[in-house]
């Protein structure tokens, strides 16, 4: 309490909005100095529990609109305020990124596309070509690579096609013989123009399958993020049948990523058994969506308002039968895997992200659990049933390695499962269904909203602005990855080049959702 | 350790799946639509509106499912009129019929005729497949990895992912193709000795699909080099990768008239 009074006083120039409410008026919104804005960041990052959820330009009337929320892990609420750049004539800005790194991507972003100037920036790069960038003479072919002088040094290229059947990005590693001493991760070639097309289409079905479509791995979370937003700015908030079930299907993706992503770890050191056991448990658990709402990922269960696929008494038995099937068969998984010495000989200090770094890159997710650091939208800002009926204790490992990230998972899997049939029994004792999806109910004119969820990776953060009319005229999407990225880049410092597919694997970022 | 093993095996059992085409997808599953005309003129207008890929055309009525991204909503507003069947075998050699219109056969035209000979006859017994991904949401990705898993087993016909495009017959595109992939596709596919093939898997990848007005897409690669494979899909099912392959190699038949009997 002591502590919230203290930053209640500090942040005195900031807006403190209850997340569970997610909604101002643009006339509310205050506006800072620059000075105001660096200061009161700089002062509030100190303290660990801070971090910014997010923080982008807004193209206004009068010019380029930054607005940032400050997300609080301990008081739980958010912190809301904005600049305009420019307004007190200065052009070159000081940057932020060089006290707190963790903020890197969001000034890039900036820069890129919106040419603003941050001085003294330690790595001020391109953060993903957008199509619109500010300065179209940016061209992928001429990234600044960081490049070390050395005879004992070589450089590895890898990219932007990969080995397997996954996304593109260029990794450029600096290696002394097979050890590596520095990667660094280009981005960009997902790049689809999301945000763009969100802001130029009025047909919400689109937007909501534009956002189902951000990273198809997170295609729940994505579009529950989405639908919250919406949601809260045509004050339409989800009844409480529709809430269990959203819950039901992020967890349900969690549990089958975090089941691919295990079996993909074993399969990437020849630990067969455990690859296959994997592969099948997930087949179990995407094909219960599929039966669920037809597709595999999800896509198509989450729309705003309602949903066309109501968890019926016939499907809850088959989601119970199918969760305590997979539970059984993974303890039997993790058993054997955690009395293999040669599989824990290979994910044991393997790529280690220290949780100081974990810190001050701003990494969020399950990488940050495994590093120690306590960051959970579930836990920290709460909304439908959790903090209510599943007050979530988040999974923590504290070696910041291979194994870590691996044993978040393992405990992951289990937890969801628990909390799937938990949810499923709130269901049960209430008679409603949900209401179909509607996309037409009337958004407040002139709001912000945004919506926060734990996605499988990590924080997800949508933030969406109407204009006079009530049209949704901005929307800022944030993935996990955006901040995880550059963990991974640290994590490998050290390792053999060898290790660099078991290091990628255990983070398993996405691309798309990065690139956007 | 051995009996965890052990343990680990009783329980994992027999997974893969003998007759691949014998499988029945549950009927929630969206595949290919079926269309009962006519349609009414104003219900055919609101669903041309309403879709938000431009999937639908209302007069005459059609549904491209080379465009359309499976959400069914029109299904929804006319369930009398469009039903989403779950019949996965959505595949196509020609873009054209992909189209579907009211009362049309109750199958995909394969447009056997359309595949270039030579696919049989090089690639009939063993095909070799470079991916790439530009622009994919990672999710047909992960369709095309779960082809080869324990359950599909796709490499049992001698068909494989490889990681070189030399050592590959062809390329397998994913996603919309966008403008910062396009200069790495095309120096992918060129390095694949010819002849090659080109197969588009996935809504994005065959039409743009939700990113088809996308000024960050640059598809003019499409224009130049042949396609040998459309297969629609939000994502792509395995069994419609399956089959979309299988089919196109000659394995099996897909032909209305044959659907029919």
């Amino acid at each position: 309490m002591g502590m919230n009074a203290h930053w209640d006083k500090t942040m005195n120039r900031w807006l403190k909005i209850d997340p569970r409410e997610g909604r101002v008026s643009l006339n509310e919104l205050p506006r800072l100095a620059y000075a105001e804005l660096y200061d009161d960041l700089n002062r509030c990052l100190q303290d660990e529990n801070f971090h910014v959820a997010s923080y982008f330009g807004v193209t206004v009337p009068e010019g380029v609109l930054l607005i940032c929320l400050v997300a609080d892990d301990a008081s739980g609420g958010v912190w809301l305020a904005s600049y305009l750049y420019g307004e007190g004539g200065e052009r070159i800005l000081p940057s932020l990124t060089a006290v707190h790194p963790a903020l890197h991507v969001f000034e890039r972003e900036m820069t890129e596309n919106f040419g603003i100037c941050f001085a003294d920036s330690p790595w001020n790069k391109p953060l993903r070509y957008a199509h619109d960038r500010a300065d179209r003479r940016q061209s992928m072919n001429c990234y600044p690579f960081y490049a070390i002088e050395g005879e004992a040094l070589h450089e590895v290229n890898v990219g932007p096609i990969h080995a397997g059947i996954i996304e593109p990005g260029c990794f450029r590693f600096i290696c002394n013989g097979e050890q590596i001493v520095h990667l660094e991760i280009m981005l960009g070639y997902q790049h689809r123009g999301v945000e763009r097309l969100l802001r130029e289409t009025d047909n919400r079905l689109r937007q909501t399958l534009l956002c189902e479509s951000v990273a198809g791995d997170s295609a729940v979370a994505h579009g529950s993020a989405y639908a919250m937003l919406v949601e809260r700015l045509g004050q339409r908030p989800a009844s409480e049948v529709l809430e269990l079930e959203r819950a039901i299907a992020l967890e349900l993706e969690r549990i089958a990523v975090h089941l691919a992503d295990t079996g993909a770890l074993c399969m990437d050191i020849g630990y067969q058994l455990g690859q296959v056991a994997c592969e099948a448990l997930r087949t179990i658990v995407i094909n219960t969506t599929q039966a669920w709402c037809g597709n595999r990922f999800g896509k198509g269960l989450i729309r705003p308002g309602g949903s066309f696929y109501p968890l019926t008494d016939g499907l809850r038995t088959l989601v119970r039968n199918n969760m305590e099937e997979v539970r059984r068969r993974f303890a039997e998984v993790t058993d054997d895997l955690l009395d293999s010495a040669s599989v824990l000989a290979r994910f044991e200090d393997c790529g280690v992200l220290t949780r100081t770094q974990a810190l001050r890159i701003g990494a969020v997710g399950e990488a940050a659990r495994a590093s120690d650091l306590k960051r959970d939208v579930r836990a920290s800002h709460p909304w439908g049933p959790y903090g209510a009926l599943i007050v979530h204790e988040p999974v923590m490992a504290a070696g910041g390695d291979v194994f870590s990230r691996l044993k978040i998972r393992l405990g992951e899997v289990m937890q969801s499962i628990s909390y799937v049939n938990t949810l499923i029994d709130r269901l049960d004792e209430i008679p409603e269904k949900s209401p179909r999806p509607d996309y037409t109910f009337p958004l407040a004119p002139s709001a912000l909203a945004f919506s926060m969820q734990e996605g499988w990776r990590g924080e997800i953060v949508h933030v969406g602005l109407t204009d006079a009319g009530g049209r949704l005229c901005a929307y800022k999407l944030k993935d996990p990855s955006l901040h995880n990225w550059l963990g991974l880049a640290l994590a490998v410092r050290g390792e053999g080049i060898s290790d660099f597919p078991i290091c990628n694997k255990s983070f398993n970022l996405s691309y798309c959702g990065h690139d956007l | 350790m051995l009996v965890s093993k052990l343990k680990v095996l009783r329980s994992h059992g027999k997974q893969f799946i003998p007759d691949l085409q014998g499988v029945k997808l549950p009927d929630t599953f969206r595949g290919r639509p079926r269309i009962t005309g006519p349609i009414p003129s104003e219900l055919a207008g609101e669903l041309e509106r309403i879709c938000p890929v431009g999937a639908i055309t209302a007069e005459p009525f059609s549904l491209d499912t080379g465009r359309c991204v499976f959400c069914n909503e029109c299904a929804m507003r006319a369930p009398q009129h469009i039903v989403f069947t779950s019949d996965y075998r959505l595949s196509s050699a020609d873009r054209d019929a992909l189209v579907v219109r009211e009362n049309a056969p109750e199958a995909i035209d394969f447009r056997a005729d359309k595949v270039r000979t030579c696919i049989h006859r090089l690639f009939g017994r063993a095909l070799k497949l470079r991916e790439v991904s530009a622009g994919g949401d990672n999710a047909t990705e992960m369709e095309l990895n779960a082809s080869m898993n324990v359950n599909f087993d796709f490499s049992r016909f001698g068909i494989d992912f490889v990681a070189s495009p030399r050592h590959a017959d062809g390329v397998v595109l994913t996603g919309p193709l966008t403008e910062n992939m396009a200069r790495a596709l095309e120096i992918c596919y060129n390095s694949i000795p010819a002849p090659r093939i080109l197969i588009l898997a996935g809504s994005d990848a065959v039409s743009g699909g939700l990113f088809a007005d996308s000024p960050a897409l640059q598809r003019d690669f499409l224009d130049r080099y042949p396609v040998d494979l459309y297969i629609p899909g939000n994502p792509v099912h395995p069994l419609t990768f399956i089959d979309g392959i299988m089919t196109l190699l000659g394995h099996y038949r897909r032909e209305p008239w044959l659907q029919a009997q």
